[in-house]
């Protein structure tokens, strides 16, 4: 098959969307587990046909799921996420310290150098790997280890480790972020990390550019240039070259330089795509108008994208995890609401359609590029 | 042997929905509520977890269990179950919590 499928998980129940190239038509398959949360469904870059969901619920707590199949089977996996040692204290909301613990995965992130190996970052927030396909799980402890996670505080989704981006050109780098803690950097495969939050600046800390406590909501980056990374902070759109030691502000002409998702073109490093949403307590688009902005100069330079979105009356928000690109020669982007839409543009957002419009609110949208 | 009942989720879980079944007859020697989910948490593994904590054991907070009419959630898991609930006479229920509106 020579299309695309697009991973969808919802609150109750993750769904398939398959296309050709051309991403006009679409099959829309499930809801699969049903009537739990899908917070990440992913596939590996090494071995598409293997798949990785995260189900959960508040009743009945964590299950993995894996596919080797494309999605047409599921296996549950291992799912014992046990912190390493004695798992300490955090900073809770008011400021208290609070134990750690295990409530859910928001993310999985099949490793792009080894087929088996897979990664999880969780809340309370903290990454695990597995070298085994999922069937058993191991903290990568020195990242909640690192000196200042007693300070690390919730934010208002929970304490989450929300972001895992690996290097290509180099195994042994990854970038995580969580909210509220910011973003962490390893350069030894995991054994050490350090914050990276020079230059962020968050008004509601009690100081303002702390080495940690910023709110991060996503950070994504091109793979053919991992040193530059582009974030979306609780706050601010940020922009690091230099693999997130220093971070410049690129929000530029945004009506609202609030919102969760962030994406990078698949064929142009520079092109950067983010949806806008109205700070801070209401978190629905800018004047009822659902609007993709996207800049091709790498921040600072935004223009609207509307062509097929709803330009009044929509009140959705779309949530960090929420957006992906696919890789064929025109650029696809995606991304769904908590309205249960999930929107495609097949020419890199210049125009948009709703795939399918009433699914369970949209937590997380992944795609594969099939050959 | 012992009868259990299961909510939905969990049976799915365990792949018993296609038999139809809302009873899990387990032969074991369950004499307490912590012999019975051992006993079942090693027929069905992916049920582990998902009424009771791995490592603690103690049961999840929006799980409750019942027997022969009584609410047993708060008991102890060494406290013996009913000689009904052992003979197979009545079923040992695990419920989800009402809630969420």
């Amino acid at each position: 098959m020579n299309g695309v499928r697009v991973l969808v998980g919802t609150r109750k129940g993750a769904f398939i969307l398959t296309s050709d190239e051309a991403r006009k038509d679409w099959k829309v398959e499930g809801p699969l587990f049903s009537g739990w949360e899908i917070f990440h469904i992913k596939g590996s870059a090494l071995n598409p046909n293997r798949l990785y969901a995260s189900q959960s619920n508040g009743w009945f707590g964590q299950i993995m799921q894996r596919s080797d199949d494309g999605g047409k089977t599921w296996e549950a996996i291992g799912k014992d996420f046990v912190y390493d040692g004695v798992p300490g204290t955090h900073m809770w909301y008011d400021g208290t310290q609070h134990p750690w613990e295990f409530k859910r995965v928001w993310h999985v992130e099949p490793c792009i150098h080894d087929a088996d190996t897979v990664y999880a970052g969780v809340e309370d927030a903290a990454l695990f790997r597995s070298t085994d396909g999922g069937t058993t799980w191991h903290e990568r402890s020195g990242l909640r280890g690192h000196k200042t996670g007693s300070q690390w505080q919730p934010g208002a989704g929970g304490m989450c480790l929300h972001t895992i981006l690996q290097s290509p050109a180099d195994p042994l780098r990854m970038v995580i972020a969580i909210s509220a803690a910011g973003a962490f950097r390893t350069d030894d495969g995991g054994e050490s990390w350090k914050p990276i939050n020079r230059g962020l600046v968050s008004n509601f800390m009690p100081e303002p550019t702390a080495e940690v406590g910023h709110c991060v909501h996503r950070v994504a980056c091109h793979p053919s240039r991992p040193d530059v990374l582009f974030m979306q902070k609780h706050w601010d759109i940020m922009r690091s070259d230099n693999a997130g030691d220093d971070w410049a502000e690129v929000s530029g002409n945004l009506p609202s330089d609030f919102g969760f998702p962030i994406d990078v073109h698949a064929h142009e490093p520079e092109t950067i795509y983010v949806v806008p949403i109205k700070s801070d307590s209401e978190h629905f688009p800018p004047e009822g108008k659902l609007r993709v902005f996207r800049s091709r100069t790498g921040g600072n330079e935004w223009e609207a994208l509307t062509n097929g979105l709803p330009q009044e009356d929509c009140y959705v928000n779309v949530l960090r995890n929420a957006m992906a690109v696919d890789r064929h020669e025109s650029c696809g982007v995606y991304f769904g609401t908590t309205g249960g839409q999930v929107y495609a543009s097949a020419d890199s957002g210049d125009t948009w359609n709703a795939i399918v419009r009433d699914l369970p609110a949209v937590l997380s949208v992944e795609v594969q590029t099939l050959a | 042997m012992i009868r259990v009942v299961m909510p939905y989720h969990l049976r799915r879980l365990a792949g018993l929905l296609e038999a139809g079944d809302v009873e899990v007859h387990l032969a074991g020697p369950a004499e307490t509520v912590g012999d019975l989910l051992t006993e079942l948490e090693a027929r069905y593994p992916v049920l582990r977890g998902t009424i009771r904590d791995t490592v603690s054991l103690e049961r999840r907070a929006m799980v409750r269990f019942f027997a022969c009419g009584e609410d047993v959630s708060l008991a102890s898991a060494a406290d013996p179950l009913p000689k009904l609930i052992q003979d197979g006479d009545e079923p040992f229920l695990i419920i989800g919590a009402i809630a969420g509106g």
